[in-house]
């Protein structure tokens, strides 16, 4: 059995939403914090709704609507979302009522939408999904656990056409917090230069990527999605990528393009560097992380990338850092940590 | 790909024990849980009772050998994990590929609200290591750094089916021959989060709760973990001991109805109790007994007891509500009545439902409300349902 992806929908700090051109009108920003940009939601969502809706929750239904639409696919067969952060806005809002107002007459919305299912939630009461419905927490991975998740229930003849998600929103509480623990650059510049600063800190994003996978062949499929492993803290990544590719009956050089997760952070980007000049020194090299951020599904925005660019032939040239011998890859490998303790890889091939 | 997965060891803590003997002996001396708040600082102490775990943070430190300024949510989960894997005594555990699947629901909330109150007054203060670890995945990330856990670690976070979502989840990693063994279950502490998150929706009763009671007025909420010990059919045979019971079905459906409300039908329950019984082989006429999640809200019985009738109707199994115990353990509940699933076929009990006084009028039922014991018991249904209409059902079934 093999899994497709059929259609994608990405909503990030770039414009990749509603919009045919493939990262040929690239956003610069300067500070450390990128913010997705916010489509028009009416055509996704009912206007009375949107009000009540939290950025997380708007991002969510609109990318998962979007990418139903593309697939001409009315009602998918399961929805599994993938958060670390869950619904910060509404968490937030919560809990400074309790503080402020010594915990005396809260009202109860941002709480009831405080719950780390309430995408996946909200997307099933807007299509009237009684199918399989699940969310993944799980920091750095729970986007490739949502993916898993997906995968399994293909090879299980489970369902079909199954709805899977990363979203992530980032509020000025936990941009503040997380600049306190020292994730971000001290000296902001340019997010198109993000990549060669050689310091400490990365810049923080957010966005909300939906695909819809399916095990039935069309010509109409962006890519096959090959095999996807996660690592825990792993002790020879290298090792475990030899393994990942072997266990695909494959050789670094059968990669045409190796998507990594670099983010601008010498501690971060030592691993890439580093197999970039030995198990993938003759390999095509890209990165996507100075396009929408750092941030815990960040592989979910490199998923969108990687079959875009098989489906559509081209490499952007904002994501090449090496250039690939094939003009047209057929083989992309998505390499990416969280924080150097989830590390992830995904395998597409060209249908 | 179609092997069977099996239970080889149990795990839980809650209001009424820190570990399984303890709690078969409150089930059958009908000690409830519930009583004053005593460690949360809340506005709502001496007005709203609560379901807490005896122990203390120092206690659960000590018990489980952690850092007493670990959040709870880390502490009560270590706790039940530490219990079911010992319980389990799998030979050439550190050899076998191990997952950890574990579920909750506000992560360290517990910390990150001490965190706030300074973070509030001034956005520089707080101590950091009181928000470090607040996401979900942590919670399960430090457990399973303590177990030794590598392989594979994940968290579901489907509000209250949560941890029966994280159970059938890990069975399926078995089944698609990922893991050989996974430990797998949720946890979950109070915090003033969820209390007042309940309280404004007007779900808390101020007495102990009454499950599909006429006269229930709500749930009241309760913490702690519970875990089972999951194993391929190859790793059964290689155990010391007979293992449990096997998962033999389950089924995850969506109410889709409202963000906290349950369908008058109960859609989504039903659907999860009649796709659990497909995916097992079985009728209803073969569940032996019915762990309700039995919330004690008016919306929760009167939705989930209609979903019953409409399946099990004319001739319906024993059930309860051990929620009646135990209080409503949110993203710990599935795991903790999964693990009184499994201890009701292996020892031929059914649990009383706690209070119940008159039946509900729109149902031709009424929960057990004794304890009972010696029954033969092949087939139990443990029902779990959550926020944004998540509804999940597994049944365990006699090997």
């Amino acid at each position: 059995m093999k899994t497709f992806i059929r259609s994608s929908s990405c909503i990030s700090p770039q414009k990749t939403f509603g919009n045919d051109d493939f990262l040929t009108d690239i956003v610069e920003y300067t500070g450390t914090r990128l913010k997705a940009i916010e489509p028009d939601y009416k055509e996704f969502i009912d206007p009375k709704q949107i009000r009540r809706m939290s950025h997380i929750i708007k991002m969510g239904v609109a990318a998962a609507k979007d990418c139903l639409n593309k697939a001409d696919v009315e009602m998918p067969g399961a929805i599994i979302t993938g958060t670390a952060f869950g619904c910060l806005e509404d968490t937030i809002t919560f809990l400074t009522r309790i503080v402020e107002q010594n915990e005396e007459l809260l009202p109860p919305t941002a709480f009831i939408q405080s719950t780390h299912n309430t995408v996946a939630a909200q997307i099933a009461l807007m299509l009237k999904c009684h199918e399989y419905n699940n969310t993944f927490v799980h920091k750095g991975i729970s986007f490739e656990s949502a993916l898993l998740d997906a995968i399994m229930l293909l090879k299980e003849q489970e369902a079909d056409n199954i709805l899977v998600g990363g979203t992530e929103e980032m509020v000025d509480t936990s941009f503040k917090v997380l600049t306190r623990l020292g994730l971000y650059k001290r000296w902001p510049a340019s997010n198109l230069s993000l990549l060669s600063t050689e310091s400490k800190g990365t810049i923080g994003g957010e966005g909300a990527v939906f695909f819809l996978l399916t095990d039935k062949t069309s010509e109409n499929n962006l890519a096959e999605l090959t095999s996807i492993k996660t690592v825990y803290n792993p002790k020879d990544i290298e090792g475990s990528i030899n393994t990942f590719l072997q266990g695909n009956s494959l050789n670094p050089e059968d990669i045409d393009l190796v998507i990594t997760g670099k983010n601008g952070d010498i501690r971060n980007d030592a691993i890439y560097k580093q197999i970039s000049s030995s198990l993938f020194k003759n390999n095509g090299l890209a990165n996507y992380k100075h396009l929408c951020g750092e941030y815990p599904t960040s592989s979910s925005f490199a998923l969108w990338l990687a079959a875009n660019v098989i489906k559509k032939g081209i490499i952007p040239e904002v994501i090449s850092e090496r250039e690939s011998k094939k003009t047209a890859p057929k083989k992309v490998l998505i390499y990416n940590h969280y924080l150097q303790k989830y590390h992830s890889l995904m395998l597409l091939s060209a249908i | 790909m179609s092997s069977s997965v099996y239970i080889a060891g149990v795990g839980v803590i809650s209001a009424i024990g820190n570990n399984v003997a303890e709690h078969l002996r409150a089930f059958e001396n009908e000690r409830a849980g519930m009583g004053d708040i005593t460690m949360l600082n809340t506005i709502h102490k001496g007005e709203l009772p609560v379901a807490e775990v005896k122990l203390n943070n120092n206690d659960l430190a000590k018990l489980t050998d952690m850092p007493p300024q670990t959040s709870r949510t880390a502490l009560l989960s270590l706790a039940a994990a530490n219990e079911a894997i010992a319980d389990a005594g799998i030979p050439g555990f550190d050899t076998l590929r191990t997952g950890f699947i574990s579920a909750n629901t506000v992560g360290g909330m517990d910390k990150s609200e001490d965190f706030f109150v300074d973070f509030l007054a001034d956005n520089n203060k707080g101590k950091l290591r009181n928000i470090f670890d607040h996401e979900c995945g942590s919670k399960t990330e430090i457990v399973a750094d303590q177990l030794g856990i590598t392989d594979y670690l994940t968290t579901i976070s489907t509000a209250c089916s949560s941890s029966a979502n994280a159970i059938f989840y890990a069975a399926r990693l078995i089944k698609n021959d990922l893991l050989d063994v996974a430990i797998a279950g949720g946890t979950d502490a109070l915090t003033k989060f969820t209390l007042n998150g309940f309280n404004t929706l007007m779900i808390l009763d101020k007495e102990f709760c009454k499950p599909f009671d006429e006269h229930r007025e709500g749930l009241n909420l309760g913490e702690g973990a519970g875990y089972l010990v999951l194993v391929s059919e190859k790793i059964a045979e290689t155990l010391n001991k007979e293992p449990y019971c096997k998962l033999s079905g389950y089924n995850n459906s969506n109410d889709a109805y409202h963000q906290t409300a349950s369908s008058p039908d109960g859609t989504g329950s039903y659907l999860a109790m009649k796709g659990a019984l497909k995916k097992s082989g079985l009728k209803p006429s073969d569940i032996d007994y019915i762990n309700l999640h039995g919330t004690g809200t008016p919306n929760n019985d009167s939705a989930e007891g209609t979903a019953v009738k409409r399946i099990f109707d004319p001739e319906y199994p024993p059930m309860s509500s051990t929620k009646s115990y135990t209080g409503h353990t949110l993203g710990a509940s599935g795991g903790i009545e999964a693990v009184f699933s499994v201890l009701s076929i292996r020892h031929g009990i059914i649990y009383p439902n706690l209070r119940f006084e008159t039946r509900m009028s729109e149902l031709p039922f009424e929960p057990e409300t004794e304890f009972l014991k010696g029954q033969n018991i092949n087939h139990v249904m443990s029902n779990s349902f959550g926020f944004g209409g998540n509804c999940t059902s597994l049944i365990f079934s006699r090997i």
